[in-house]
């Protein structure tokens, strides 16, 4: 279980998350949708231990992430998966190469990688493509490596920033099959940073908006299309103000 | 005036603590080894072997100036065997270890900016992060033993290229013989002046290979940010590589 529990986050003055409190259960995919600029992906890295936050934590099984120390980061980011928003793929690596990165530092023999690294790249059908280059890849199939990267550590929480931006409808309706795909056959647990709602709708159980630096709405998919909140209504729609 | 007084001696401070919080952090990734030792391999062939001929072409060209500038110097109140002695001394003291640690300031020091500075704003150190890597052993510490270990061996053939190229400039311009330039080239020689400008070497190699680290790694921004980064690297390496050849002097010749 993933809790942000009263988050608080400011860069060179200016607040950007002001007590972002979330629970993410179990097996379900949270979403959170939001206006760029909100901090989505601040509150995820958060969650990693990218960023340390000014007040509040998140709290992962039982770990408040900002109060471990080295080792206990490492070990609670072996559990974690975490697809960048534009991939970033190490440019100097193959395709093979960054999917078995993570699978080296866990001292896996070349055997289990090989293996792992094929079966991640056939499930974002990706078989072939192991030696090539980054710069080869489209960015639809940069999300992909990307996401076999992060599912080749067999984790317990996959967390995507942004998994279908800059993408063509066709590619980011791919992505987003993917990843109630992932979810279907590793089970875990997930949190999606976005703001396209199709996708929202697509892969999420609940969905939780954020909204000037806060928590505006959080409730399961069906109920938020329902949503009486104005915010949360103008934002899904797409309406301008 | 007072305040824009304060604000630079504030950034002075946080710079020279953010400094020190880099080394020690790198300090600490020095026991795994297990991570950076197959790449230290790859940087020394890219900080050595790939850097080499421009090292060496600068050092040619230095000898022979040389050659040609100290006999022009000595007007025959000299005698010319002493272009040896100069060729020799300059190139080990000075010439050899400053000229090729400016030209890898920019070779090397950039291209380490720019290479991690865009990987920083890429977000793949976030990703080595989220891999269970530390980007000090991945990243840092490779590069900057690399440079402390190659910059020797590359001023070692640099110093050897000059010298070489000003006995030819000796033997074909000068009218001197192989003879004459050997017996100045041995006279005042002393062993210090090998170790200390491969001494000094290592110490730019450090430098220079640091600097660029930790310049990358503080980018921000997108490719304005890594440009900027990329500048200050060439810049802030090459004022602190003079520095450091005065400071070596002043402790090491006195």
């Amino acid at each position: 279980m993933i809790q942000f529990a009263d988050l608080h986050k400011a860069f060179d003055g200016k607040t950007v998350l002001a007590g972002v409190t979330l629970d993410v259960q179990d097996g379900e995919t949270m979403v959170i949708i939001g206006y760029s600029g909100t901090g989505k992906s601040v509150a995820l890295k958060h969650v990693v231990g990218l960023l340390q936050p000014d007040a509040g934590d998140v709290i992962v099984d039982g770990r408040a992430v900002s109060t471990l120390d080295r080792a206990g980061l490492y070990g609670l980011r072996r559990e974690i998966g975490f697809v960048f928003q534009f991939a970033a793929l190490f440019d100097s690596l193959s395709v093979a190469d960054n999917v078995a990165l993570g699978l080296r530092r866990r001292g896996l023999s070349e055997d289990e990688i090989a293996e792992r690294v094929q079966g991640a790249l056939a499930l974002v059908d990706l078989t072939g493509a192991e030696v090539r280059m980054p710069a080869e890849l489209s960015g639809g199939m940069r999300k992909r490596v990307g996401i076999a990267r992060a599912i080749a550590l067999r984790p317990r929480y996959l967390l995507y920033d942004e998994p279908t931006t800059g993408l063509d409808p066709v590619t980011a309706a791919v992505i987003d099959q993917l990843m109630v795909r992932t979810r279907e056959h590793l089970g875990v647990t997930g949190i999606v940073v976005t703001h396209d709602m199709r996708s929202a709708y697509t892969v999420g159980d609940r969905i939780a908006m954020l909204y000037e630096g806060r928590i505006r709405q959080v409730a399961p998919v069906a109920e938020v299309q329902q949503t009486g909140d104005p915010v949360v209504r103008q934002f899904i729609e797409g309406r301008p103000g | 005036m007072i305040v824009q007084i304060g604000r630079t001696t504030v950034a002075a401070v946080q710079a020279v603590g953010r400094f020190g919080h880099f080394v020690s952090d790198m300090a600490r990734a020095l026991p795994d080894v297990a991570t950076w030792g197959g790449l230290t391999v790859v940087q020394m062939r890219r900080v050595g072997v790939d850097s080499l001929p421009v090292a060496l072409f600068i050092a040619a060209f230095t000898g022979v100036v040389l050659a040609l500038q100290a006999s022009y110097t000595f007007t025959g109140t000299v005698p010319l065997y002493f272009v040896g002695t100069l060729v020799g001394k300059t190139m080990m003291l000075e010439l050899g270890p400053v000229l090729a640690g400016l030209a890898l300031a920019g070779r090397v020091g950039a291209s380490m900016a720019a290479e991690l500075g865009t990987m920083k704003v890429t977000e793949q150190v976030d990703a080595l992060e989220t891999l269970a890597y530390d980007p000090q052993s991945f990243l840092v510490v490779p590069r900057v033993l690399a440079g402390t270990v190659m910059f020797p061996v590359i001023v070692a053939l640099a110093i050897l290229t000059g010298i070489l190229t000003g006995w030819l400039a000796s033997l074909v311009l000068l009218d001197l013989s192989t003879q004459e330039f050997v017996k100045g080239l041995k006279l005042f020689y002393r062993f210090k002046d090998t170790w200390f400008g491969l001494f000094k070497s290592a110490s730019f190699g450090f430098t220079i290979t640091l600097v660029g680290c930790i310049v990358g790694l503080g980018t921000r921004g997108g490719a304005e940010g890594v440009g900027k980064s990329t500048m200050r690297a060439v810049v802030y390496s090459a004022v602190l590589l003079l520095v450091l050849d005065a400071f070596w002097a002043l402790v090491l010749l006195r």
